[in-house]
């Protein structure tokens, strides 16, 4: 990769420094305290017990599953997870929240530090430190723009369990802050403990920025709130850099504060009802009593883990000879790793990855089809290589019949049968079509003779043209080349 | 620790109650009158004593993951001041 990340200034060069708190909802039925569904996009307040509504005398009461998920994402991400952890209330008011108080984990959350590895191009990695995660309740859901002047609430999200994953301040450009969201989202993915959905904002992301000059102290940061695509996160980063270094740069010093970024505008700007809103009064949740993990449970679910990206990466590379960046793109969802798997069996692995990382990979998005949904199945895709590598036909046709397999969900062999494609490696008939060729163009012939090197290219041409196109193109220069300096 | 008029005000602020101010000066002498209470605490000696969340010696329970309640939207705004299709309806809060 190019050198580190550097922002110009008027008075040189800044380095910009960024955390993330990225808010992923757990992968369960059931609230984190309550009975009621997680499901998304049901009618209004019909997924709301009495709990999430905060009526009074309500008592929580916790899902196990959601602790569950919480420590093996934990363990994921290769962190410590804490056998003790406390429910605290983060008290704050706003219409979407009925109880007045999030629950939370402050000073013991349950999950401690751990780490992410980010491929980077270039088949680079870097490890970003994670801090911390806590299991949260997520709030309800406010709609301003139904109604002149009411805001209208839905609870269904109300009480959805969270877990903030807070990150080191290690991240040191928007494109390492895309990554690493990626990353995480492809490791919560393969443990099934969020479906990383950013549209429906099942992954959230606030982002803390600050600039300096590369070796000085951090400077003062400020938080972007709630961002729910890769793309916006970049934006964001790289407008809010800039206005800090203006700031400094026209002697000015930063407030700390929460922003927002408009992504219409592509600016950030500050949420400034929220300045003095910051005293959270934490305390620890009377009606929760702390959380007790059982060690030998802890060890069930490290065993109980799938194999993850890291781990496949690295397997793919020494057992594959894929390259670090095919590799990457590979196992970044497991679904892919998995077809990919089915598709390399007993095949050339590399020609395989090339098959579908480039042709596979481009017809699916140009459409924008999933590959669950692909017309070519990875068998199918597997058949087509099998006859380029027994050369039934070269990798030009094969492009060829690909594209016919996309669009009709034919296999292979069927369609190079029903269109004749088979490639013609039979050195007496290539022979012959050369000889033709030859005998078709005495001009040029003499011509070649003469010196005009580049008319080879002219035979090849004819020859694989008188062949349609079927005849083995490496035999075809092969023999063109003898018989020419014969 | 002692409170004075400005922080107890804007405790008040923050739990979203209004106080006149002919009862902060008063309200700032019971608060501290609390805090003095809860200060003798600490003339004990707690160093060697894990703190105590329970006296009963349970544990937290725990709750299966299967959906057992809501599905009564009608119940859930029936105290509302304002409802509209299934929403609560409160005066607009946007940024």
């Amino acid at each position: 990769m190019a050198g580190p990340y550097r922002i110009q200034g008027e008075t040189g060069e800044w380095e910009v420094v960024l955390g993330l708190e990225v808010h992923a909802q757990v992968t369960s039925h059931a609230k984190l305290f309550s009975g009621s569904s997680t499901t998304f996009g049901a009618e209004p307040n019909t997924q709301v017990s009495l709990v999430d509504a905060a009526m009074p005398g309500m008592l929580p009461v916790i899902n196990r599953e959601c602790v569950e998920q919480a420590v093996r994402t934990g363990l994921a991400l290769r962190a410590k997870i804490n056998l003790r952890s406390v429910f605290d209330r983060k008290n704050y008011f706003y219409a979407d929240l009925p109880q007045g108080y999030q629950i939370s984990q402050y000073k013991d959350p349950i999950v401690g530090e751990g780490e992410i590895v980010l491929d980077l191009p270039g088949g680079e990695t870097k490890t970003v430190g994670i801090e911390r995660l806590h299991l949260e309740q997520d709030a309800g859901k406010s709609l301003h723009d139904q109604h002149p002047t009411k805001s209208y609430i839905d609870l269904n999200r109300s009480g959805v369990a969270l877990m903030e994953i807070v990150s080191k301040p290690d991240l040191r450009s928007p494109e390492e802050a895309a990554f690493y969201v990626k990353k995480l989202r492809s490791i919560l993915r393969y443990i099934g403990t969020c479906d990383g959905n950013m549209q429906e904002g099942s992954m959230r992301a606030d982002i803390n920025v600050s600039v300096r000059k590369p070796g000085d102290p951090l400077g003062t940061r400020c938080e972007i709130k709630n961002m729910n695509s890769v793309r916006f996160i970049q934006q964001a980063i790289e407008y809010e850099a800039r206005r800090q270094i203006e700031i400094i740069e026209g002697g000015g010093s930063i407030d700390q504060e929460t922003r927002l970024f408009d992504s219409s505008r592509g600016e950030t700007r500050s949420m400034r009802s929220k300045e003095d809103a910051h005293d959270y009064r934490y305390f620890p949740d009377p009606d929760l009593l702390p959380l007790e993990l059982d060690p030998s449970r802890v060890a069930a679910l490290q065993a109980g883990l799938p194999e993850l990206p890291d781990a496949k990466k690295a397997r793919f590379m020494a057992g594959f000879s894929l390259s670090s960046y095919d590799a990457a793109i590979l196992v970044e969802e497991r679904a892919t790793a998995d077809w990919y798997e089915v598709l390399a069996r007993g095949r050339d692995a590399k020609l395989a990855a090339n098959w579908m990382i480039t042709e596979l990979f481009g017809a699916l998005n140009k459409p924008g089809i999933n590959l669950a949904d692909s017309p070519v199945s990875a068998d199918a895709l597997g058949g087509l290589i099998d006859l380029i590598a027994d050369g039934t036909i070269s990798g030009r046709q094969a492009k060829d019949v690909f594209a016919e397999m996309f669009e009709t969900g034919k296999d292979a062999a069927a369609i190079v049968e029903e269109k004749g494609l088979k490639q013609v490696s039979d050195s007496g008939a290539i022979e012959a079509l050369i000889d033709e060729v030859l005998a078709d163009n005495p001009d040029k012939l003499a011509e070649y003779k003469a010196g005009k090197d580049k008319l080879f290219g002219f035979f090849v041409g004819q020859t694989m043209k008188k062949s349609q196109g079927k005849a083995n193109p490496g035999m075809v220069n092969e023999m063109l080349k003898a018989k020419l300096s014969g | 620790m002692s409170l004075d008029k400005a922080t107890v005000a804007s405790i008040a602020t923050l739990a979203r109650l209004r106080v006149p101010d002919d009862r902060l000066e008063p309200m700032v002498d019971e608060l501290n009158n609390i805090l003095g209470w809860i200060e003798q605490l600490s003339e004990v000696d707690t160093d060697t004593v894990a703190p105590l969340a329970s006296v009963t010696g349970h544990s937290l329970p725990l709750r299966e993951d299967v959906v057992t309640d809501g599905g009564y939207p009608d119940r859930v705004t029936a105290n509302a001041p304002e409802s509209v299709h299934g929403f609560y309806a409160v005066p607009k809060v946007v940024e």
